[in-house]
């Protein structure tokens, strides 16, 4: 996925948004700061993900971390192949390191979502 | 009251301005790492790496008096030193809790300490209290000096070029003085905190970057790495070595930390011995270590249990870059110490299966022990 075309939250999650589908996944400057990722916990497909709340984590040598969804919704798909191998995510977090697939409540949920200048921008305010 | 003002090492600007990145720790603006940890971690263990840790305290003594004052506060035997030796120790309270574990060195001109950043003023506030009319000269040495460790298999061939003392003789917990790049005062010791050989090296604070840098270009045809202090803390924990706040504190006593060797109760009275002596006799708890079964990180403060009975507490625990397993550090109660027994770890409410498993996790194999 091209990462320009990505909409992310203040907690470093991207959505990409088709039809009322979402793919989720971790920003590059996420896995950048992690780094040494170990784990990943991913919930399973029939959860209901509320937009804020926490729906799996991710440990690395420093620490654990929580993820948070983006937007509300049923988890549809999870990308086992990043749970086998976090390494992965690593390696492509916009591509074969997604997360997982939402069937979305409310599109309107998005609009709270940052679009991929905004971010850039809120990565270069948080630098200093 | 404010927030007091966190100290820099005279190589800080280095680490900022080459991707270092900033944490504080124990007082200390710190390089938690520069690449990734793990990166780091295997340079040590399979070739070199370089480490600032200019952190540590470091006091100077000399002149009369000098010995029974640090025989007074310490726990190890103080008189035991010979010349260009060093000495693991302890200073406890009167509890027999620890303030802290250090080096003592034994020199030409005197003695020397090397204690951890976060307890420099408990350790301070120990040796004025129990000075006793010393008159020899006492010094904190710290913001004169850097400290930097250069660790793993290429340590001696990335100091050796830029030493004016042959290396390879110095044995193991001792030092030698000399100049490094022609004329810079320094002591090398053969001392560590990763479980591989190496060297660390005390210069003054206005030669550290100079030192540094050709460190660098030195071990660059070895492969060093600079290392920040998350290599520091996955390399000393694999080597079970214990660190302040973790596996020490002043709620363990040393026997319960498995460091009860560094205290010598025969060697005439010390801060702490009859407190020590009670300990020794039964230390409640011992430190062990344990393999779990999954990926799971077990942190400090995890709870350890026997069924669903509360045996201890986790002190470190972390990934192994070496071992690729979950590990930690834990005290539990003695009769739970033994190799293979299962324990479970309540890791944020998850059931994680464990066994105790020897301490050191990794011990370097004799090939590299040059």
């Amino acid at each position: 996925m091209d990462p320009t075309q990505l909409l992310y939250s203040p907690t470093h999650e991207w959505v990409y948004l088709k039809d009322l589908t979402a793919t989720v996944g971790i920003s590059r400057f996420a896995v950048d700061q992690l780094t040494d990722l170990i784990m990943i916990e991913l919930p399973a497909v029939g959860t209901r993900l509320v937009k804020g709340k926490s729906f799996g984590e991710i440990e690395s040598v420093k620490a654990v971390s929580d993820l948070y969804a983006p937007i509300g919704g049923e988890v549809t798909e999870v990308n086992t192949a990043v749970v086998e191998n976090v390494q992965l995510l690593t390696d492509d977090p916009y591509g074969v390191g997604w997360l997982i697939k939402l069937k979305v409540d409310d599109a309107a949920e998005i609009s709270e979502l940052m679009d991929f200048a905004a971010y850039e921008k809120k990565l270069a305010e948080e630098a200093h | 009251m404010a927030e007091p003002t966190l100290l820099k090492t005279p190589l800080f600007d280095w680490h900022q301005s080459h991707g270092g990145r900033i944490v504080e720790f124990g007082g200390w603006l710190m390089p938690v790492q520069y690449s990734t940890i793990v990166d780091e971690h295997q340079a040590v263990r399979q070739r070199v790496g370089v480490f600032d840790i200019s952190h540590m305290g470091r006091f100077t003594f000399d002149g009369p008096g000098v010995l029974a004052w640090l025989e007074r506060v310490t726990t190890n035997h103080v008189a035991k030193l010979n010349l260009d030796q060093i000495q693991y120790s302890l200073m406890a309270n009167d509890q027999g809790g620890l303030i802290d574990d250090i080096l003592v060195y034994r020199h030409q001109y005197g003695y020397y300490l090397v204690c951890n950043a976060s307890n420099r003023p408990a350790v301070l506030a120990q040796l004025e209290q129990h000075r006793q009319g010393a008159v020899g000269n006492f010094h904190d040495h710290t913001p004169d000096t850097a400290m930097i460790a250069v660790q793993g298999p290429g340590a001696l061939g990335t100091v050796q070029p830029l030493f004016d003392q042959p290396l390879e003789p110095i044995k193991y917990y001792h030092l030698t003085m000399g100049r490094l790049l022609g004329n810079a005062n320094a002591v090398v010791s053969r001392t560590g905190y990763t479980g591989e050989d190496g060297y660390e090296l005390i210069v003054a604070a206005n030669q550290a970057e100079r030192v540094w840098n050709a460190i660098l270009d030195s071990g660059q045809s070895h492969g060093i790495l600079p290392c920040g202090l998350g290599a520091r803390d996955t390399l000393r924990f694999e080597a079970a070595m214990p660190l302040y706040g973790h596996e020490l504190s002043e709620a363990i006593n040393p026997y319960a930390a498995l460091v009860g060797w560094a205290v010598k109760l025969d060697k005439g009275d010390f801060i702490g011995r009859e407190s020590l002596r009670g300990w020794k006799r039964d230390p409640g708890r011992t430190r062990v270590g344990l393999r779990l079964e999954g990926k799971r990180i077990a942190r400090q403060g995890t709870t350890v249990l026997d069924a669903d009975r509360a045996v201890g507490t986790v002190t470190s625990g972390t990934f192994s870059p070496t071992l690729q397993r979950s590990l930690a550090m834990a005290l539990v109660e003695p009769s739970l110490a033994r190799v293979g027994t299962p324990l479970t770890l309540d890791v944020r409410g998850h059931r994680e299966p464990a066994a105790v498993v020897e301490l050191p996790f990794y011990r370097r194999s004799p090939q590299t022990q040059k």
